[in-house]
């Protein structure tokens, strides 16, 4: 196994430099502008612009500008938001927790309901339900998400006034941050219309965030039990005169979990794109929207910053899916 | 006396078997159809669309549909805020759309096919060079790194379009990579090569039309999401700028009513979006299972 560790983290060595690599690159053009710019700004001269380029290091060989960019990296140095002054990496850690609260959610919800509605699916194949499930869940698939959020207030919030509009917590509430999930925090606090209020306030963005991949959940689910159900071990196990029941929930869902664990992990990257229209719509101070806020200021240090660190989660995350994999399908661990 | 007919089974033509194949999926067929449509409205908009995008009537601001509690028959899907047709505007928009979907898909599938023959053929440095690329791309969510490429090259349609092709274009390099490495093993392959074919033409003769029927799914697919991803970029702004017709661009500008109940200034554009989204996603899945019976979806 810890060879299997080692030579996935070897991999992962180049991505890593190269998404740096690809952040360093987005940033400099951006710089260069900002120094650009200043240049049509009155009283400045030839020496002051030259010193402002100084001062970026945008004046020394270009390979030294990316291994000190490197180094700051590494150190966790991602430099300072233009706006707030404010290092980054803070700004980023302090609002994270919004946006993994928001994604764990929706993802419960799209897998509380996307893995029972594929497994119907498949075991009613060809019926009236599996046509139903898997138009409904083509239709997720195809949906632009930010409509989906509008319509969904319009129903919901607007003319059925069930849930709030935006924010994570009523503002009759104020809970002191401890550790930055407002479930948590609220139900540390002992004020149980707090925690009400938080959860009022995360099923809207869940369940629009979590639409596409209950859907590609759904679809897995359904094709992969399909695909097991009609394995000789199946018939087998039906032969041997085991139930239904269980030939189904410990046979056949347990080897057909596998994909879908798999494809559970790759939305992650979907999530977290995703939350970017959906906190925008929402106002749900998370990463996503900070980003989209800071590129609107022009904050290029945080636009690159945050790229970096969203883009390195889902590595990591990505990592942590192969090592599942590899611990639940030991085939794939002795291959490397 | 019995007379003996000849009869030699026909072999059937590829393209009529394809055919019937896909016309027993009655849900791509349908998507085809609603395609034809929206391709019909894009290339006739002049003279299908009752109005011209921009025209603004100014007695008619937010007027809802005449079949919804409107007065006006010449606004069927109702007017916006200042007083421009919905449905003309939607028709317009289909042209953009189509065009989005038609460069992204030119460009990535393009510069990814070629990517991914010379990987595939090289399966050396510069296949691990072309190959590490992609993953650093694919570990960018799409929206997110479309978001910062437009970012850096600022707001317009046309960088929007850029941005896409170049999030997607993973998907065909390592997709043509995989096809191609897998028919390179074949015999016919080795008996063109041994025949002194050229490295060009074992490429681009031999070998890609054989790699074609996965491409031509994942290219179909693609339209879905390159409209899907503009959309996306011209709801956050970033994208096509009003008062263009594009349906996110429509859906940003209609946002501020949706408190004010106009239900029909942001439905329609969406539902634009949404159906022809879906209609080529399901085109997608009926051209899969016609095309590529390996890659059926049980």
């Amino acid at each position: 196994m810890l060879r299997f560790l080692a030579s996935r983290l070897i991999v992962l060595v180049p991505t890593m430099l190269g998404v740096i690599l690809l952040a360093f690159f987005l940033v400099r053009q951006l710089h260069g502008d900002a120094v650009e710019a200043r240049s049509g700004e009155r009283g400045i001269t030839e020496e002051q612009l030259a010193e402002r380029r100084h001062a970026l290091g945008l004046d020394r060989p270009l390979h030294e500008q990316f291994l000190s960019y490197l180094g700051d990296v590494v150190q966790g140095d991602l430099g300072k938001s233009y706006v707030t002054q404010r290092p980054v990496l803070d700004e980023f850690a302090e609002l994270f927790p919004a946006t993994i609260e928001l994604s764990v959610v929706a993802m419960i919800f799209a897998i509380v309901i996307g893995l029972p509605a594929g497994i119907l699916a498949a075991l009613t194949r060809g019926s009236f339900l599996d046509h139903g499930v898997m138009g409904a869940a083509l239709t997720g698939y195809s949906m632009p998400i930010f409509w989906w959020a509008i319509l969904l207030i319009v129903l919901f919030s607007n003319t059925l006034g069930l849930t709030p509009v935006s924010g994570r917590l009523d503002i009759l509430y104020y809970i002191e941050p401890t550790t930055g999930f407002m479930l948590i925090d609220t139900l540390l606090s002992d004020d149980d219309g707090a925690f009400w209020s938080a959860l009022h306030h995360l099923i809207l963005p869940s369940i629009v965030l979590g639409t596409i991949p209950l859907a590609v959940i759904a679809r897995m689910t359904r094709s992969a039990m399909l695909e097991v159900l009609g394995e000789d071990y199946i018939r087998t196990a039906r032969a041997k005169g085991l139930s239904p029941r269980r030939v189904i929930w410990v046979h056949a869902l347990r080897n057909a979990l596998i994909p879908v664990v798999t494809v559970i992990g790759l939305q992650t990257g979907t999530l977290l794109a995703g939350a970017v229209l959906t906190e925008t719509i929402f106002s749900w101070p998370g990463v996503g929207k900070w980003l989209i806020d800071a590129i609107g200021r022009r904050d290029f240090p945080a636009v690159q910053g945050g790229i970096l660190l969203i883009a390195m989660t889902i590595i990591a995350v990505n990592l942590v899916v192969d090592l599942l994999y590899g611990l639940i399908n030991p085939r794939i661990r002795l291959q490397k | 006396m019995s007379t003996v007919t000849e009869t030699t089974p026909a072999h059937p033509a590829p393209l009529a078997s394809f055919w019937r194949d896909f016309s027993r999926n009655r849900g791509a067929l349908a998507g085809l159809i609603f395609i034809l449509v929206v391709v019909f409205c894009a290339v006739f908009a002049p003279i299908v669309a009752p109005h011209a995008a921009d025209t603004q009537y100014r007695d008619n601001f937010l007027t809802p549909p005449p079949w919804a509690g409107g007065n006006d028959w010449r606004f069927f899907l109702g007017t916006d805020d200042v007083g421009r047709d919905i449905l003309s505007r939607i028709m317009w928009g289909a042209q953009l759309s189509l065009f989005i979907g038609v460069i992204v898909v030119t460009l990535s599938l393009g510069i990814g096919v070629l990517l991914g023959l010379v990987a595939g053929f090289s399966r050396g440095l510069l296949d691990q060079f072309i190959m590490r690329l992609m993953d650093v791309l694919m570990a960018i969510p799409s929206l997110l790194l479309a978001v910062a490429i437009v970012a850096v090259l600022g707001p317009s349609l046309t960088n929007a379009m850029i941005a896409i092709a170049i999030v997607v274009l993973p998907h065909y390099v390592r997709l043509t990579r995989a096809t191609v490495i897998g028919e390179l093993a074949k015999d016919y392959v080795t008996a063109s090569r041994i025949a002194g074919a050229g490295i060009w033409r074992m490429m681009m003769i031999v070998v890609l039309p054989n790699c074609l029927a996965p491409l031509i799914v994942q290219a179909t697919l693609g339209f879905s999401s390159a409209i899907l991803d503009a959309a996306a970029l011209g709801f956050l702004g970033l994208g096509a700028q009003p008062p263009t017709p594009e349906w996110g661009t429509m859906l940003a500008d209609a946002k501020k009513f949706v408190q004010s109940g106009h239900w029909w200034v942001v439905t329609f554009p969406g539902l634009a979006i949404l159906l022809t989204v879906l209609a080529f996603n399901l085109l997608g899945d009926g051209l899969r299972d016609a095309l590529d019976p390996k890659l059926k979806v049980r």
